[in-house]
């Protein structure tokens, strides 16, 4: 797309709600990482493109640590032998230290609770930040952005926000924005990623699937499509599936940005993999930001094992009565524990449509959250010991123990998060 | 006749936290009026059996005939924590989508023209 997009902006949005404090943890170990571990990859595939045609680049893959990503790119830049670039870290989404000062008055979204209810180590706070800082970027001549923790549309809606000179209080304009940069938040989800169902909803060439751009002008009019040769589809249905991806009220989505109502968004297929998105309006940005907390929160073991051909399903049955005597016997101390029969009602639980016949394999999966790694580990242990001790002809167990990252989030006054921006320029 | 909603519309489901939202949307404008009628917060939970356990909202959007399905304490305790295998819920959509719904002769021709198949008995 760098090389044959025709485009003027590109953008890495590559942050999930736990990325950010997972890297954390990383950049605890060592202070030099923290950021994208793909960064490197990225950018050597693509920012000689984006030199040539003059491409700005805006990115999350700062991470936990967007100043690193920056002395990063620095020297992908130079290893490259591009020609002089202005590069911008937004620094300040890293807000743990307020967090931990504020223990009692920072109310959890999810349980309603102070955060200092919460039984386990803190490990990261990192707010939401918009596009603010990043538009500031831009006006200061920046080539690439990069940011740790933002709304992921806001990537896209800072270089719109740039461009044309928009008032960042002309709400219903910037919630048309919202609307466009929604539809590119998820990359190949709007252009046949995760759409495919064949017989109802076919994809052309999926494996070789092309990522979404779009084509906005100041009045909000906005184009989305894919660069012509590319597998994959554009179109109102699947525009319509990414739209009220991860939206709750659909007239009242808030982003740091704006309050984004999608109510009145129509979709109009212009012509192949190409469709026009108008109706999006917007209200007054909050005052307040969403921040992600990163909690240490105990330990999760997991252990599977499969039984195939006549009485499969029995002696798995017998398998689960085995590991639960067990657990009885040893005196485990688990928190929570699952069993699952994959091919049976492992996603769906007892929402499942049962088979009427036996199946001919049934992998049994066990699932366990205890407070320390001890007990957790002991679980995996029970099952792995199933093939010296438990029914007969399974295959070997495999088994996983790892420490649970929970998230949570509060909201913190704006005023309250300092942010800046700090640049580089190789030579 | 009774046809299983995935005939007569599409769903992609995303999380937040532990609330599960689904998007569902219809193929054409005219199978718009059997999902708002027949796909309700009250059978989409007894639909979900204990996959969902807090309140389920439903939000319209008209223009794009399609429904937001919000559910509340369905993710086994969120998607950082939950011991599920799909902690997201992303294959929700598909469980939804194979919910029965009563359609009318005239939509129900259109359904048979394109090869779809009613539920049997």
């Amino acid at each position: 797309m760098a090389e044959r997009g025709a485009l003027d902006y590109l953008v890495f949005e590559t942050l999930a709600e736990r990325t950010v404090a997972l890297a954390n943890v990383e950049k605890l170990k060592n202070p030099l990482l923290g950021y994208n571990a793909m960064m490197e990859d990225r950018f050597t595939a693509c920012l000689k493109f984006c030199s040539d045609q003059g491409i700005k680049v805006l990115t999350n893959m700062g991470a936990a640590n967007p100043e690193a990503a920056l002395k990063k790119t620095v020297q992908i830049i130079q290893g490259l032998n591009l020609k002089p670039t202005k590069v911008a870290a937004v620094i300040g989404d890293d807000v743990l230290v307020y967090c931990l000062a504020h223990l009692q008055d920072l109310k959890i979204m999810e349980t309603g609770l102070p955060l200092s209810s919460l039984k386990g180590e803190i490990v990261s706070a990192n707010a939401y930040l918009g596009a603010d800082h990043m538009v500031e970027a831009l006006e200061n001549g920046a080539e690439i952005v990069i940011t740790g923790r933002c709304a992921d549309c806001s990537l896209f809606l800072a270089p719109m926000i740039h461009e044309f000179k928009w008032r960042q209080d002309d709400w219903n304009l910037l919630g048309q924005a919202q609307v466009c940069a929604d539809m590119l938040e998820c990359g190949a989800n709007v252009s046949g990623g995760f759409f495919a169902d064949p017989g109802y909803k076919d994809v052309p060439d999926l494996g070789n699937l092309g990522y979404p751009f779009i084509d906005i002008e100041a009045s909000g009019r906005c184009v989305i499509s894919k660069v012509e040769g590319t597998g994959g589809v554009i179109s109102p249905a699947i525009c319509a599936e990414q739209m009220i991806y991860e939206i709750h009220d659909p007239g009242h989505y808030i982003t740091p940005d704006v309050v984004v109502d999608f109510t009145g968004v129509e979709l109009k297929q212009l012509g192949p993999d190409c469709v026009e998105i108008t109706g999006g309006q917007g209200k007054a940005r909050p005052d307040q930001l969403k921040v992600s907390i990163g909690i240490k929160e105990g330990w999760i073991g997991e252990a599977e094992i499969t039984y195939a051909g006549l009485g499969c399903l029995n002696r798995a049955r017998l398998a689960e009565e085995v590991v639960r005597r067990r657990i009885d016997i040893s005196g485990l101390k688990l928190q929570e524990l699952r069993v699952d029969y994959i091919g049976l009602n492992s996603l769906h639980a007892d929402a499942s449509t049962l088979p009427q016949v036996e199946p001919y394999e049934v992998r049994v999966r066990f699932a366990c959250r205890s407070a320390d790694k001890i007990n957790a580990q002991k679980l995996a242990n029970e099952v792995e010991t199933l093939v010296g001790k438990g029914p007969c002809a399974s295959s070997l167990p495999r088994i996983q123990v790892r420490e649970v990252l929970a998230i949570y989030s509060v909201l913190v006054p704006r005023a309250d998060i300092k942010t800046h921006v700090v640049y580089e320029e190789t030579r | 006749m009774r046809f299983y909603l995935r005939e007569l519309a599409h769903a992609r489901a995303g999380d937040k936290g532990d609330t599960c939202n689904i998007g569902v949307i219809a193929y054409q404008s005219s199978f718009y009026d059997l999902i708002l009628k027949q796909v309700t917060p009250e059978r989409v939970k007894e639909h979900f059996k204990s996959l969902v356990k807090g309140e389920i909202r439903r939000y319209e959007l008209p223009k794009v005939h399609a429904i937001n399905l919000v559910m509340e304490n369905a993710l086994g305790g969120g998607v950082t924590r939950s011991l599920s295998l799909d902690p997201h819920g992303k294959s929700y959509s598909a469980l939804l989508l194979s919910l029965p719904i009563d359609v009318d002769d005239a939509n129900a021709q259109v359904l048979l023209q394109q090869g779809r198949k009613p539920l049997v008995g």
